[in-house]
């Protein structure tokens, strides 16, 4: 492990600009921690907390320097690597000459500051995307990936249930812990300790290598949420006509926003646009929601027509029929569903009301 | 204005794989709701295109959209394709407007075709209700031209009304050449019309009909949900055994490939997974509601 101050850190994100990379990073906009590009280290939320409760989000401010004191704001890596709206392809007629424009291959994206929950996130739509979407793999394999170790989670946070944090354990390429004067930086991949060259780095002392466990185990201990996944798929299944389904649909909104919040949430319209003189079309990718009475629609019918089925739905893919499919949960703990919920609807609350009463059935009531 | 001109010969889609362009040839209005649009490859656009009963096309019209559509026509024959298209949506009702000569871009073929060579050996008994006999004709095709390989072939064919059974211009047709080849066909409405000789009911007062041996049985189903559950119920009813009844199922889908979610059921993505299912992978998701 290796230490970096605080000026040094500031050279690294510095030299990834200057290796070509769009730096990706957090900054304060609108009163929430974005992720967007940065110039470097200044743009970060310096001295920034941040408040997280179902349906809430607010900045504070601390009394100290730190950059990452915060869990993460309403973004993930989602939006650049699966971006909500993506062009996949251009059709002409009349047989005129019909040549892809060569799509200018944007930089490479260095993502500074993501967490253990959105790395595992990325992790999760690999195994979605990287066979199937050639796009997607490209942007993937071409990223550089700054991870974080959390030490102020949310009060919607539940990665120590989920076994995805707060500690980074995958996909990253350099993961940091900060302290008061500077980082503790970890290399994950040859590439990340690549990266490390073209700045002033020393070798950790031994306590600031204990330091980096006692932040995670603070922030094990400091989770907003618990979850009890033993045996969730199956109670899932075996619930699908639990009352509660009925209950959470008289607050549910049916909105979206968990969906889009969510850093693992694919599903996605492939939507057809016809240019003004009516000779190109194009078939554009755009995220869906399942809550949306067309995502269901087929053969001239709404399968869901209730927020009912389509909370059931959400929460039983994510949480069961996701391991069916590809081998993992499709939750890593994140809570972003439960802070942008605009009704406050808490999945680890919804989970544990069902599991209290397993296996009621929905009584007709006359 | 036609709402395909010609199409783009290289334009490919990244998301599930080329589209190849095909030119309309014929349209047969099935029933009141419905069209199969017959179809052979623009020039050199056909290479290699194969498929197996069962299995479905992404169909595409320039600048309205795509729909994933059955293939109802003879699987030795890929080079001339039919699909029976019921008018119920955006895409499907745009298919109206089309006449010979208009192009339709093609993705496919996709999913989890019948599974004929389990069935060989044994009586094929095919289950069908209105446009739900479309996905299941390239599998009587594919078992009339290899008769031997079967013991009875048995097909009960069911509609609401007379008018909604597809390929009724055939019926006398196919009732010939079935008769020639030793096929069973039995026909049934759940409500008759002047004029109409068959029976009348819906299609599971067929399987007494049908004298249906459960031990040698291998049976397709293809039709509402609704139906499905019936029939499937019926015949384990008769000791077909679950194993041995095979289903084919309908969602949305956009891709073809299991990457953009629509099309779930349960555990499954219909589009790779699916559409044909063994009746115990899935009826216990066909009686949850809202699945």
């Amino acid at each position: 492990m290796r230490y970096l101050d605080r000026s040094g850190f500031a050279g690294l994100l510095r030299s990834l600009s200057d290796a070509g990379y769009e730096v990706i990073g957090p900054t304060v906009r609108d009163g929430a921690i974005v992720l967007e590009p940065i110039e470097g280290a200044e743009d970060l939320p310096v001295g920034v907390s941040e408040e997280q409760a179902p349906g809430r989000y607010r900045l504070g401010s601390r009394d100290d320097e730190r950059v990452f004191a915060w869990a993460h704001g309403p973004e993930s890596a989602k939006r650049f690597l699966f971006p909500p709206r993506e062009l996949l392809t251009t059709i002409r007629r009349n047989g005129g000459v019909h040549s892809e424009p060569p799509p200018e291959e944007p930089r490479p994206f260095a993502f500074v500051g993501l967490r253990s929950c959105d790395l595992h996130a990325i992790a999760v739509q690999d195994r979605v995307f990287m066979d199937l979407d050639h796009a997607y793999r490209r942007r993937r394999e071409r990223s550089v990936f700054i991870g974080v170790n959390c030490e102020v989670p949310g009060g919607t946070c539940f990665c120590v249930s989920m076994d995805t944090g707060p500690r980074c354990t995958v996909g990253f390429d350099l993961a940091l812990t900060e302290l008061d004067d500077g980082f503790l930086v970890e290399e994950g991949t040859p590439r990340g300790a690549g990266l490390l060259v073209a700045v002033e780095t020393r070798e950790a002392t031994a306590p600031e290598v204990d330091e980096v466990e006692r932040i995670a185990d603070r922030a094990r201990a400091a989770m907003g949420r618990v979850l009890d996944t033993s045996d969730l798929p199956n109670l899932l299944y075996r619930n699908r006509s639990h009352p509660r389904w009925k209950d959470v649909a008289q607050r549910c909104l049916a909105c979206g926003n968990c969906t889009n919040a969510c850093p693992t949430c694919f599903c996605h319209d492939v939507v057809d646009g016809v240019s003004l003189s009516g000779d190109e079309a194009t078939r554009t990718r755009e995220w869906a929601t399942c809550f949306s009475a067309e995502y269901s629609w087929a053969a001239g019918e709404v399968v869901r027509p209730t927020h009912a089925g389509r909370y059931r739905q959400w929460l039983t893919h994510k949480f069961a029929s996701w391991i069916d499919q590809f081998g993992t949960s499709g939750c890593v703990g994140c809570g972003r569903c439960i802070t942008w919920c605009p009704v406050g609807i808490d999945v680890t609350e919804e989970i544990a009301a069902i599991r209290f009463r397993d296996g009621e059935l929905e009584v007709a009531v006359p | 204005m036609s709402v395909t001109e010609t199409l783009d010969a290289r334009a490919t889609q990244p998301e599930g794989g080329p589209m190849r362009i095909a030119l309309i040839q014929r349209i047969v209005p099935e029933t009141p709701e419905s069209s199969t649009y017959w179809m052979g490859w623009r020039d050199g656009q056909g290479e290699g295109y194969l498929f197996e009963p069962g299995q479905f096309n992404m169909l595409y019209l320039f600048g309205i959209g795509e729909v994933a559509i059955s293939i109802s026509s003879d699987p030795n024959h890929p080079e001339r394709l039919g699909h029976t298209i019921r008018h119920v949506g955006r895409v499907t009702n745009a298919f109206r407007d089309l006449k010979p000569g208009d192009e339709v871009g093609v993705r496919g073929p996709f999913g989890r075709p019948w599974p004929l060579h389990e069935a060989e050996g044994h009586d094929l008994v095919v289950v069908a209700g209105g446009v739900g006999v479309c996905p299941v004709r390239p599998a009587i095709e594919w078992a009339m031209r290899r008769r031997d390989r079967f013991h009875r072939l048995i097909l009960l064919l069911g509609a609401r009304t007379p008018e909604l059974l597809p390929y009724q211009d055939q019926l006398d047709e196919w009732m010939s050449l079935m008769e020639r080849l030793g096929v069973e066909l039995h026909l049934t409405v759940d409500e008759a019309s002047p004029g109409w000789l068959y029976g009348e009911g819906v299609v599971t007062t067929l399987f007494p009909k049908a004298h249906l041996e459960p031990d040698r049985t291998t049976a397709f189903m293809c039709g509402p949900e609704i139906m499905m559950r019936f029939a499937g119920t019926g015949l384990r009813e008769l000791g077909v055994p679950a194993e041995r009844i095979w289903l084919s199922t309908e969602r949305h889908m956009e891709c073809g490939i299991g990457l953009c979610g629509h099309c779930q059921l349960g555990p499954y993505f219909v589009c790779k997974d699916g559409p044909v299912f063994r009746y115990d992978e899935i009826a216990p998701l066909m009686e949850v509601s809202e699945l």
